[in-house]
């Protein structure tokens, strides 16, 4: 599985390659994969179903860290969405595409990521690995909402959902920690059989569903999601529809066994999944855009979806497994129909157009299937699910009664909406012609028809189905006699659907009326997010204002004062003083002593800024001086060669600055201050020196570990196995580090003088000449 | 030599060098050349570029290693920009180094998991090549060598940004240098 995972990454950066020879082959070679992927789902679905296959790779056993991959029902209806849906995408994207669209190539590569990605989330059996595979998905979808970030509205939507799904990424960080330390282990697999109870899991399982609602687009956090409908129509399908939205309801699927008997878990979900599903509903009847329209509808679903995952009956959980089938494939239809019919006419505003039915009517079919599936008729799958999802809450309490109201009243605005979207996209409307209308290609219509088509056969094979989601439901408490089924005779369920039906019709006929009070709502999602984030700005502008005034010597007091006070005073307080202190070791270390005090001192007189770069380089010499005669030859030549680097870039600097640090000699109110304050930290220093040598009282026993065991890592050289052998992760962080240094210099120093543009001419934002712009790209 | 001479070359041009792996020769104005420093600098470059690859290979047995390497073969490099000017910047981007050498060091850091060992696990390889004899190093060089490309990298980032960015915002505003 970690092998299937890392192709995708993998082949997603080898496709630029492809991409520069041809853009449709590259959409079609990343198709292979998902394919692929699906394939061996399928072929491994007979022991997942039986009780989940499972794959571990060692990753630091030292620190217990591990990638863990476990293929199970729920993982295996995940990935029908995820790399089913995402083939079709893909081999969608060839023909819509043009051959000269300049974000073809990126986001070829990105898709790719991106299903690679999500294949990681939907596998992981380890709440840190999920994590991680969850933030990809993230920034996966920044860089495709925001494509080359040359429109306004694209960077807004993009940063939005980045910023609401990174928070709630963030929170459920928290909570992760806070789950696996509390249950002892990080493995999902682990706590589901052995869930832990406590006040820190309430804690942990409320932060868990922020981070589920945001990524689901769940009430109040909406609005990122049908703002991210600037992407291409494919991404859209892809990310916002089928498969990263899901991420959430995922997550609640995978942990609800566990949780779904604590109030914790299900009321904020049953509250969150209703409300979402029915503002959603309301919201999608006045959309005129009809990519907006069914936004609004997945945001509508998957509430849905959240209520049913979250509710903790196994029949809710059947039920949630056949709609999250549904949903991927109805939704991933009805929006790569959206994109033909913009490809086919030039628009997807439902007051332009018109008669698209009579002219495409084999696309009109195809999206009329998916409606229908996706407003619940029968004998689609859609219609199955939504049976199942009445049957689980038509019994017992008040609470489920009112569940299912609000699911019924839900069921009535999806009707609405379906029938919305099919009179927009194909109905002629009176006092509007058909225009021109010119007949998508077969790389369009195909994959519209493949999910389209799955609507009827899953639901004529509803057993498959139901073995499917039978297998996910089994450890939850339920009737166990209930299966999934096109006819359960006449029944409440029945009636519920018939009553959907009837009420969303009407809702639809008196449109007229109805859409514009549902452009309406008292309350905006996005005009709260909008004002959170202008005062986090100010916020942020009225603390910087204070902290960074903007004067190095204030900056510098502010360091040495805290590291006179902080670390100097537990020193002195704690610390052991040495009790044998030898004068020096060798004879030469006087001399080297005496230089580096003397250039010190010298120091603090220069008034010349190159005279004082020079000292501080004397300094530094002076101290490799000092690392030769105690016997580390390594430290030294490191010492030697970084100082005589940063004597350079100092020099490089001083160019542009002033020769002298102040035009008159500084007066005594300013120099006495500054002068105690150099003087203490540099005692602090010394006797922090001092009192860390002393503060080894044992023999080392680590060092004698390292000497024993060098020989065996292949180095008679100490200091060089301790860096690049026992402590080489820290030298790959620390590498890291450096390249962070190295791109924020160049950025402050040259990147900011020119905006970056491809395609169009540069433009220029500074004030120099274009060629610094050329240093940055090369 | 004469004009009609193929060898004519102008005045200007005599010592051009001909390796482009040397100075460039296509110096900053004719006042500010140290011919003293240049031709030091062109005997010294790839000696010293020489021994920052023997400080890496030598760094898992004695003083050296993939920074103490790379650093030297920047100062390699300081040099060649402080004789030659900024025209003698080498050809590849600095980004492209340090991606690359972040991508050897992570690449060699994963590489063990692929036989189901943990990160970063290193072992010995030993080799008798013909000629040279037996040679023996760990697999913990690659990871130097990483260390080493981005060193490298850091080093050519800091001339381009802090050299030769600063100096032509001097030129661009009319300042003496």
């Amino acid at each position: 599985m970690l092998a299937l995972v890392a192709a995708h990454l993998v082949l997603a950066g080898l496709l630029p390659i492809v991409s520069a020879r041809s853009r449709r082959a590259a959409f079609a070679v990343a198709a292979v994969l998902p394919a692929a992927t699906l394939l061996w789902a399928l072929a491994n679905a007979g022991p997942a179903l039986a009780g989940g296959v499972d794959e571990t790779t060692a990753w630091s056993p030292a620190l217990g860290l591990e990638l863990s991959f476990r293929l199970d029902a729920l993982g295996l209806a995940m990935i029908v969405l995820v790399s089913g849906i995402g083939a079709v995408i893909l081999a969608y994207c060839t023909g819509y595409f043009g051959a000269g669209s300049p974000y073809a190539t990126r986001s070829a590569a990105l898709l790719l990521a991106f299903a690679g990605s999500m294949l990681g989330l939907v596998l992981a059996d380890d709440l840190l690995t999920l994590y991680v595979f969850w933030e990809l998905t993230s920034i996966a979808s920044f860089l495709l909402v925001g494509q080359g970030g040359e429109r306004r509205e694209e960077r807004r939507a993009a940063v939005q959902a980045l910023l609401v799904t990174v928070f709630g990424g963030l929170a459920m960080l928290l909570g992760f920690v806070l789950l696996g330390e509390t249950a002892g282990t990080y493995r999902i697999s682990e706590i589901l059989a052995d869930p832990p109870r406590g006040g820190a899991v309430t804690a942990a399982l409320l932060l868990i569903l922020l981070g589920a609602f945001t990524k689901s687009a769940q009430l109040p956090f909406h609005p990122w999601l049908p703002a991210a409908m600037v992407a291409p129509t494919p991404v859209s399908a892809y990310l916002h529809a089928a498969s990263m939205v899901k991420a959430g309801v995922y997550l609640v699927a995978r942990l609800s066994p566990a949780f779904s008997d604590l109030a914790v878990w299900t009321v904020p979900v049953l509250v969150a999944g209703v409300a979402t599903m029915l503002v959603g509903g309301w919201r999608a009847l006045s959309a005129t855009d009809l990519k907006r329209l069914l936004a609004f509808g997945t945001v509508s679903q998957l509430g849905f979806l959240m209520v049913l995952f979250g509710a903790g009956g196994r029949v809710a959980a059947m039920a949630g497994i056949a709609m999250l089938l549904a949903h991927g494939m109805f939704k991933a239809t009805l929006f790569l129909t959206v994109g033909a019919v913009d490809h086919a006419t030039g628009t997807r505003d439902v007051r332009e157009l018109s008669g698209v039915g009579r002219a495409l009517p084999g696309l009109a079919i195809a999206a009329a299937l998916a409606a229908a599936s996706m407003a619940g008729l029968p004998p689609l799958i859609g219609f199955v699910g939504k049976e199942a999802a009445f049957e689980a809450f038509l019994h017992g309490s008040v609470e489920n009664w009112a569940v299912a109201g609000g699911l019924l009243l839900g069921s009535v605005l999806t009707v609405a909406y379906s029938a919305r979207f099919l009179w927009g996209a194909f109905a002629s409307k009176p006092g509007r012609d058909a225009g021109d209308v010119h007949r998508p290609g077969a790389a369009l219509t195909v994959p519209i028809w493949l999910c389209a088509a799955a609507g009827p056969v899953l639901g004529i094979a509803t057993p498959i189905v139901d073995t499917e989601a039978a297998s996910y439901a089994g450890a939850l408490p339920g009737d166990p006699g209930y299966h999934l089924a096109l006819w359960h005779g006449f029944g409440l369920p029945l009636l519920f659907s018939a009553i959907a039906l009837a009420g969303g019709l009407a809702l639809h006929a008196a449109r007229a009326r109805v859409t514009p009070l549902a452009g309406h709502s008292p309350l905006d999602a996005q005009r709260a997010y909008e004002k959170t984030v202008a005062g986090i700005g100010r916020v942020a502008v009225g603390v910087t204002g204070r902290l960074q005034v903007g004067s190095l010597p204030a900056y510098l007091a502010t360091i040495l004062v805290a590291f006179v006070l902080l670390p100097g005073v537990a020193t002195v307080l704690a610390g052991a003083w040495p009790t044998s202190l030898p004068l020096y070791h060798e004879v030469i270390q006087i001399p080297l002593a005496i230089m580096v005090v003397v250039a010190a001192l010298a120091v603090t007189r220069a008034r010349r800024r190159f005279t004082a770069v020079l000292l501080v380089g004397v300094i530094g010499y002076g101290v490799g001086g000092l690392f030769i005669v105690e016997g580390a030859p390594d430290l030294a030549l490191a010492q030697f060669l970084v100082e005589t680097l940063s004597l350079v870039a100092f020099v490089f600097v001083l160019r542009r600055l002033p020769p002298h640090f102040t035009e008159s000699r500084p007066s005594r109110r300013v120099r006495v201050p500054k002068a105690l304050l150099g003087a203490a930290a540099g005692f602090a220093v010394a006797v922090f020196a001092l009192v860390l040598s002393a503060a080894r009282t044992g023999p080392a026993a680590t060092s004698g570990e390292f000497a024993r065991l060098a020989p065996e890592a292949g180095a008679t050289n100490v200091i060089s196995a301790i860096l690049v052998d026992f402590r080489a992760l820290d030298t790959v962080g620390e590498i890291g580090v450096l390249f962070v240094a190295a791109a924020g210099v160049a950025s402050l120093v040259l990147a900011t003088r020119y905006d970056r543009r491809r395609g169009g001419g540069r433009v220029e934002s500074g004030q120099s000449t274009p060629r610094h712009e050329e240093d940055v790209l090369g | 030599m004469s004009p009609d001479n193929d060898d004519y070359k102008p005045f200007e041009e005599w010592d051009r060098p001909r390796q482009a792996w040397m100075l460039s020769g296509d110096c900053r104005g004719h006042r500010q050349r140290t011919l003293l420093l240049e031709m030091t600098t062109r005997a010294l470059f790839p000696t010293v570029l020489v021994f920052s690859v023997y400080l890496l290979l030598v760094g898992h047995y004695g003083p050296g290693g993939g920074f103490a390497a790379g650093l030297v073969a920047g100062l390699a490099f300081v040099l060649r920009y402080i004789a030659g000017g900024s025209e003698a910047a080498v050809r590849v981007r600095p980004p492209v180094l340090i991606g690359l050498g972040l991508t050897v060091a992570l690449l060699t850091a994963l590489a063990p998991t692929v036989v189901g060992a943990p990160v970063l696990t290193t072992t010995k390889l030993a080799l008798d090549v013909p000629l040279l004899g037996h040679f023996e190093t760990q697999t913990s060089v690659f990871l130097d060598v990483g260390v080493y490309l981005l060193i490298v990298g850091v080093v050519l980032d800091l001339l381009r940004s802090l050299g030769a960015g600063i100096e032509r915002d001097m030129r661009d505003a009319g300042e003496p240098r």
